[in-house]
């Protein structure tokens, strides 16, 4: 295995094209432990951290613009992106501990194509785009778009995610992501959810569901996001968000969560998500 | 294979050495320079036994490829005693016995003194989270949390002492 590290996305994208079973990465906190079980074994490491463009967050002309190999750590600390996307910014600081959050980037956790990733529920209900280098140039899809199945993206083996693009939201919107895991801390979501709600006084006007690790890839519930709007958050409405959250799901089983408990769990999260959001959306968050 | 030439500074020392490209920083702080303090648990980034800071920043080296470093900064726990005069947080590990079989000793001291640069004066809670990427099989993590709040104690002291 040979190690380069390019300093311009143009050279990154010469050494993929170039170089047959050569990898990118970022953090590695997936692809070192791979490569050491000898399940992954690239030609070439590619590191993207000495390139500027996707170590970098500005904020300018009413959205965010995130480097995709940027630490979460880098989010997490950013008070002003915090504020403005607090359940993106939930999702990357659920990403293992410090020692892995001062590592593991978004663009790592997209193209990891793991369904539980924490960071991802967020950015699709934020309409986030990722912005995606290749031999050919560069092309912008919607972060829902990218994984397509276990381990699986639509990028080509020589293209990478260069940054992802974040519109600021729209006035009293709010979003939050919340997460079950069986212990505290340190450990892979059994279900994600997370809900952004825009708020027209104490009606919901729009609204995106999102839930993690309970399907191939992070779903949107469509269901949900029609019961919530026009809606002003009651009972009801919780109850229908929470079915609408269970039918939405088809998980595995494993040792971390039936896929009885994943589906009904589901649907709690979906519910709890969506008052959070309504409050920040409310308070101006 | 190929074997790069590496440039860094590890524990204040500008430092060079060879390693080939997939050798991990931990294995390269072990084998070529020596610095056995740090440990290596699982190899996996779960334990944060192979905790060192890269640029400032707590980090499990046994994640990183060694040719990644070129440049940085490396502090490993070797790097944390001032001479002879040990660090706060080694004073009050040994005095609180909060160890046992010492394996996880080194990385749990780098982790408590990134938490403590960056957080001073850690309520109990934010000492629990911030320690959460460090495993212990033996203490129970009571005597670890406590030794951490008695560091912290006397660094704050040190530093008004110091005004």
């Amino acid at each position: 295995m040979q190690y380069v590290a390019p300093t311009t996305v143009g050279e990154a994208c010469s050494l993929l094209a170039d170089n047959p079973g050569s990898r990118v990465f970022a953090g590695a906190t997936d692809l070192v432990p791979q490569m050491r079980t000898g399940r992954l074994e690239p030609s070439v490491m590619v590191d993207l951290k000495r390139i500027e463009r996707l170590m970098s967050v500005s904020h300018a002309d009413g959205r965010w613009t995130v480097g995709a190999a940027t630490p979460a750590s880098d989010l997490t600390h950013n008070v002003e992106f915090t504020t403005m996307h607090p359940g993106i910014s939930e999702g990357a600081g659920l990403i293992g501990s410090d020692q892995i959050q001062n590592r593991s980037s978004l663009g790592g956790n997209l193209c990891n194509g793991s369904p539980a990733a924490d960071s991802v529920p967020a950015m699709i209900a934020s309409g986030a785009r990722a912005v995606i280098a290749g031999a050919g140039g560069e092309r912008t899809v919607l972060v829902a778009d990218v994984v397509t199945g276990p381990g699986q993206t639509s990028l080509s083996a020589d293209e990478f995610i260069v940054e992802f693009e974040i519109d600021d939201p729209p006035a009293n919107t709010g979003d939050a992501y919340l997460r079950m895991i069986p212990r505290t801390e340190m450990d892979i979501a059994v279900v994600g959810a997370a809900v952004r709600l825009t708020m027209d006084g104490d009606t919901v006007s729009a609204a995106s569901v999102v839930l993690g690790a309970v399907a191939p890839t992070a779903v949107r519930v469509p269901d949900a996001e029609a019961a919530l709007i026009g809606s002003s958050l009651d009972d009801d409405t919780l109850a229908a968000v929470a079915t609408a959250a269970s039918a939405a799901c088809n998980p595995i089983d494993d040792k971390r969560g039936t896929i009885e408990y994943r589906t009904q769990v589901a649907g709690v999260l979906a519910k709890r998500a969506a008052v959070i959001a309504a409050e920040r959306a409310k308070n101006g968050a | 294979m190929s074997r790069t030439h590496i440039n860094c500074i590890v524990n204040g020392e500008p430092i060079d050495f060879l390693a080939a490209d997939a050798t991990s920083l931990l294995d390269a702080l072990r084998d070529e320079l020596g610095l056995i303090g740090t440990k290596e648990g699982c190899g996996t980034g779960d334990c944060g036994s192979c905790s060192v800071l890269v640029d400032g920043k707590l980090n499990c080296s046994c994640l990183i490829l060694a040719p990644e470093v070129e440049g940085r900064e490396i502090l490993t726990v070797e790097g944390i005693a001032d001479g002879d005069q040990l660090h706060p947080l080694q004073q009050t590990f040994l005095e609180g016995a909060a160890l046992q079989c010492g394996i996880c000793t080194p990385g749990f001291l780098v982790a408590a003194k990134a938490l403590l640069d960056a957080n001073p004066d850690p309520t109990e809670t934010e000492i629990r989270y911030g320690l959460a990427g460090n495993l212990c099989r033996c203490t129970g993590y009571d005597k670890i949390v406590r030794a951490v709040q008695e560091a912290a104690v006397k660094l704050n002291s040190t530093s008004k002492q110091g005004v």
